[in-house]
C-alpha cells in the first residue's frame, strides 16, 4: 500500500526525521494561505499523486512569490499528470503540498527495503543520480541502525563533520519509522544538506506491508479507495489477478486458485489458441458468498463465451467454490457453458453440486483437458454468434 | 528414507483447535501413517482437552515433553504465527512447518534473527506443507493425488504443485517427498537447501522444480544445480506465454538460464509428467 508524500513526511516528522515545513491543500487560495503561514521567500508546490517522476512532468514547481504559488497551484490542480510511473492514463492531481523552499548544498538518495537474501532491512544510500557509489548496511533487527553505522554512511556520502550528528539522527529515525510502522519500502530522494547545514528529506515515498495493516490503523486510514493496489487484499476474499499487464481481452473467463496455477492456465489456453478474459483468484479463506460476488461482474461481460473453473483445492474447498459459482450463475446470461475442473479438498462434493445444479456444466479431468474444452466451447459459441 | 518427514516423525499441530488446524490435521491422520505420527496439539486455553482424538497441551514445550514431538505444523492466525514459530524453536522442535499465510514481514525478520544458530529448520511461512507419500503428510495438500515413488518435488507455489503432482501420477511416477516452500519475502528453507537434501537422498532419483515467472529463486538454484546436482532436474515454470514487454523478456531469460544449467523445462504445462517420465526413465539415469 502506497501513501502520499505529505503523509510520508508527517510520519518522518513524528519520528524526528527532519523535513521542510509544509501543509497539504486542495485549492489555489488554500495554497496561498499555506505559503503565507509558512513565511519565507520561496515555496515548493508539489502535486500529490501515487507515482514518481513528477518534476519532469510539471508536478513540482518552485514559486518565488505568493502570486506564483497561486498560479502553479491553479495549473496543477485537477490536471492529469503522466509520468514514467503512472502509465499512459496518468493520475489526476486532487491535492497539493506547499512547503518552504530549501537552499540545497548537496543531494542524496536513501532507500530502505527488505533484503530477501540476508533477511534483514537494507539501508542503501548514494549521491543524487547514483553518483559516488552506493553504500549499504544490513540492519540488525535486534539493535536497529547503530550510531557507528549511520555515521559511516553519512561520511561516505561526503557529509561534513559538523552535519554528521544531524545526518545520523535522520537515518536512525528513518529506520525507526520504517520498522515501527511496518513499511516494506521507503525512499528519500532527495535527502539534502542545506547551505545552513541542516539535513532534510525533500521527498518521501513509503510502501507498507498489507499484512500488517491490522496493527497500523493510522496507516490503514491513509488508503484511498481508488488507489488500492491489485492483488494485495489480505482479507482472503477474491481478487482480480494483476498478471503483469497481460491484456485480457478474450472471451474465456477464468476462476482459479493461486497465482501459479492461474499462470499455468493462461499458458495452456494460449497454447491452444484461446484468449482469456478476466482471471479471478480464489483466496484461501474465500466463502461461497465472496466467490459469487467476485464472479458476478465477470459474468456480465458481453464478450464472455465460456467460464473456466480450474481449482486444485488445498486450503480452499471445492464445495465452497461450487456453491459460489452456482449462486453467481443464477444471475448470468443463460447458456454460458461452465468448463469445470475440480480436484483436491472435497472435490467429489464440489463436482456433484455443480452437476446437479442444472447449469450447462462441461466436466474436465485435467488442466490440459479443461483448457482445451474451454477454447473449443468459446470458439463454437463465437461461431454461432456470427 | 525420503527427506524431512517419514513414519518415524512425531508431529504436533499448533492451532489444532481452530477450523483449519482441525480440518487439515484430520486429513493428515487419514494419510498413510498419520494416525501414529500425529501425537498432539497446542492451545494454551484448551490444555487437557482432546481434539480430533489428539491430546491438547498448553505449550509446545509441554507437548514435546509428553509426546517426544520432532515436528510442529502451525495454523495459528497471522498476527500470532511468528510467536508460535518462536515457541517451537525454543522448545527444540527439529522441523517447523508454517502453513499460516500473511504474517507481517517485520515479525518474520525478527523470528529468523532469533533462529540464527538454532538447529530448528523452518518450512514456510505460507507453505502448503511437506508430504512423503505412503509415509506421512504434514500440511494442506490433497493426500489422494500423491503416490509413493522416487521423484522429489520442490515448489514455491501451492495449487500449481498439486497440478504437477497429479500429472506425475498420471504418467505413472510417484514422489519421494513433495516440499512446498512458500513464497514470503522472509522465510526458512530455500530452494537450494531442499535440493541439497534431495541430492543426498538415496530414495530420490530426479527432482521436479515448480515455479513461476518473476523473482530469481529458480535462477539461483539453477546455478547450484549446474555445479552440484548429481540427479536430473526438470523445471515447470508457469507464465511462459505472458506476452509482450517485460513479461516475455523475463520468461525467456529465465528459461534460457535454466536450460544453460542443464534443467529441462516443460514448454506446455500439460507435458510435465511425460517429460519427467522420459528423463527419469532407468535408461536415462544410467547415463549420469
Amino acid at each position: 500500500m502506497n501513501i502520499h508524500e505529505f503523509q510520508g513526511k508527517a510520519i518522518l516528522r513524528k519520528y524526528g526525521a527532519a523535513t521542510p515545513r509544509g501543509f497539504p491543500c486542495q485549492s489555489p487560495d488554500e495554497a496561498v494561505e499555506v505559503a503565507r503561514r509558512l513565511g519565507g521567500k520561496s515555496w515548493m508546490v508539489k502535486a500529490q499523486i501515487h507515482a514518481g517522476g513528477r518534476s519532469k512532468a510539471g508536478g513540482v514547481k518552485l514559486a518565488k512569490s505568493l502570486s506564483e504559488v497561486h498560479r502553479h497551484a491553479a495549473d496543477m490542480l485537477d490536471t492529469t499528470l503522466v509520468t514514467p510511473h503512472t502509465g499512459p492514463a496518468g493520475r489526476v492531481v486532487r491535492r497539493l503540498l506547499v512547503e518552504q523552499g530549501a537552499e540545497i548544498r548537496k543531494a542524496f538518495q536513501v532507500k530502505l527495503m527488505v533484503d530477501r537474501r540476508s533477511q534483514r532491512v537494507a539501508l542503501s544510500a548514494c549521491g543524487q543520480g547514483g553518483t559516488g557509489g552506493t553504500h549499504q548496511v544490513l540492519i540488525d533487527p535486534g539493535t536497529g541502525l547503530k550510531t557507528a553505522e549511520a555515521d559511516d554512511i553519512a561520511r561516505r556520502l561526503g557529509i561534513p563533520e559538523k552535519a554528521i550528528p544531524e545526518a545520523r539522527d535522520f537515518l536512525r529515525n528513518l529506520y525507526r519509522a520504517f520498522d515501527e510502522r511496518d513499511a516494506s519500502r521507503a525512499e528519500i530522494d532527495p535527502l539534502v544538506l542545506t547551505t545552513d547545514g541542516r539535513v532534510l528529506a525533500l521527498d518521501a515515498s513509503f510502501r507498507f506491508d498489507p499484512n500488517a495493516l491490522f496493527r497500523q490503523p493510522e496507516i490503514a486510514a491513509m488508503r484511498e479507495s481508488g488507489d488500492a493496489d491489485a492483488g494485495e487484499l489480505p482479507d482472503g476474499g477474491c481478487a482480480k489477478f494483476d498478471l503483469a499487464g497481460i491484456p485480457l481481452y478474450g472471451n474465456i473467463g477464468c476462476l482459479v486458485n493461486g497465482r501459479g496455477l492461474a499462470m499455468a492456465t493462461l499458458d495452456v489456453i494460449k497454447l491452444y489458441g484461446g484468449t482469456p478474459a478476466t482471471f479471478l483468484d480464489v483466496g484461501s479463506r474465500a466463502t461461497a458468498a465472496k466467490v459469487a460476488q467476485a464472479l458476478k461482474p465477470m459474468l456480465r461481460n458481453p464478450d464472455l463465451q465460456v467460464v473456466l473453473v480450474n481449482v486444485f483445492g488445498g486450503l480452499v474447498r471445492c464445495d465452497v467454490i461450487a456453491h459460489g459459482v452456482i449462486e453467481a450463475a443464477r444471475h448470468a446470461r443463460p447458456g454460458v457453458p461452465l468448463v469445470v475442473r475440480m480436484q483436491g479438498t472435497h472435490e467429489e462434493l464440489g463436482r456433484t453440486l455443480l452437476a446437479q445444479s442444472g447449469l450447462p456444466v462441461i466436466g474436465a479431468i485435467s488442466l490440459a483437458d479443461a483448457a482445451g474444452k474451454a477454447v473449443v466451447a468459446a470458439a463454437s459459441a463465437a461461431l454461432r454468434r456470427h | 528414507m525420503a527427506i524431512l518427514v517419514d513414519r518415524h516423525s512425531r508431529v504436533i499441530t499448533q492451532g489444532l483447535t481452530g477450523r483449519a488446524g482441525q480440518f487439515h490435521t484430520a486429513a493428515c491422520l487419514d494419510h498413510a501413517h498419520g494416525a501414529q505420527c500425529f501425537v498432539g496439539g497446542v492451545n494454551p486455553r484448551k490444555a487437557g482437552e482432546t481434539c480430533v482424538g489428539l491430546p491438547v497441551f498448553g505449550s509446545v514445550r509441554e507437548a514435546r515433553r509428553h509426546t517426544g514431538a520432532t515436528v510442529s505444523v502451525i495454523y495459528v492466525p497471522p498476527a500470532f504465527a511468528a510467536a508460535a514459530i518462536d515457541e517451537a524453536v525454543d522448545a527444540g522442535i527439529e522441523l517447523v512447518v508454517c502453513i499460516t499465510q500473511g504474517i507481517p514481514v517485520r515479525d518474520m525478520i525478527r523470528t529468523r534473527h532469533r533462529m540464527q544458530g538454532s538447529p530448528t529448520a523452518l518450512l514456510g511461512p505460507s507453505s502448503p506443507g511437506v508430504i512423503t507419500p505412503g509415509e506421512l503428510k504434514v500440511g494442506i495438500m490433497p493426500g489422494p493425488i500423491h503416490r509413493p515413488g522416487r521423484i522429489g518435488v520442490l515448489s514455491s507455489s501451492g495449487a500449481l504443485t498439486y497440478e504437477a503432482v497429479s500429472q506425475l501420477g498420471a504418467a505413472g511416477l510417484g514422489q519421494s517427498t513433495v516440499v512446498g516452500l512458500g513464497s514470503d519475502p522472509v522465510g526458512g528453507l530455500t530452494h537450494i537447501d531442499v535440493l541439497k537434501m534431495f541430492n543426498d537422498d538415496p530414495d530420490t532419483d530426479a527432482v521436479l522444480v515448480v515455479g513461476e515467472i518473476g523473482g530469481d529463486a529458480e535462477e539461483q538454484c539453477a546455478h547450484w544445480v549446474h555445479e552440484h546436482m548429481r540427479k536430473p532436474v526438470i523445471g515447470f515454470i508457469a507464465g511462459v506465454t505472458a506476452p509482450a514487454g517485460r513479461g516475455s523478456v523475463t520468461a525467456n531469460a529465465k528459461l534460457s538460464v535454466l536450460a544453460q544449467c542443464g534443467i529441462r523445462v516443460a514448454r506446455h504445462p500439460g507435458d510435465v509428467g511425460t517429460l519427467l517420465a522420459r528423463v527419469a526413465s532407468p535408461e536415462c539415469l544410467s547415463l549420469d
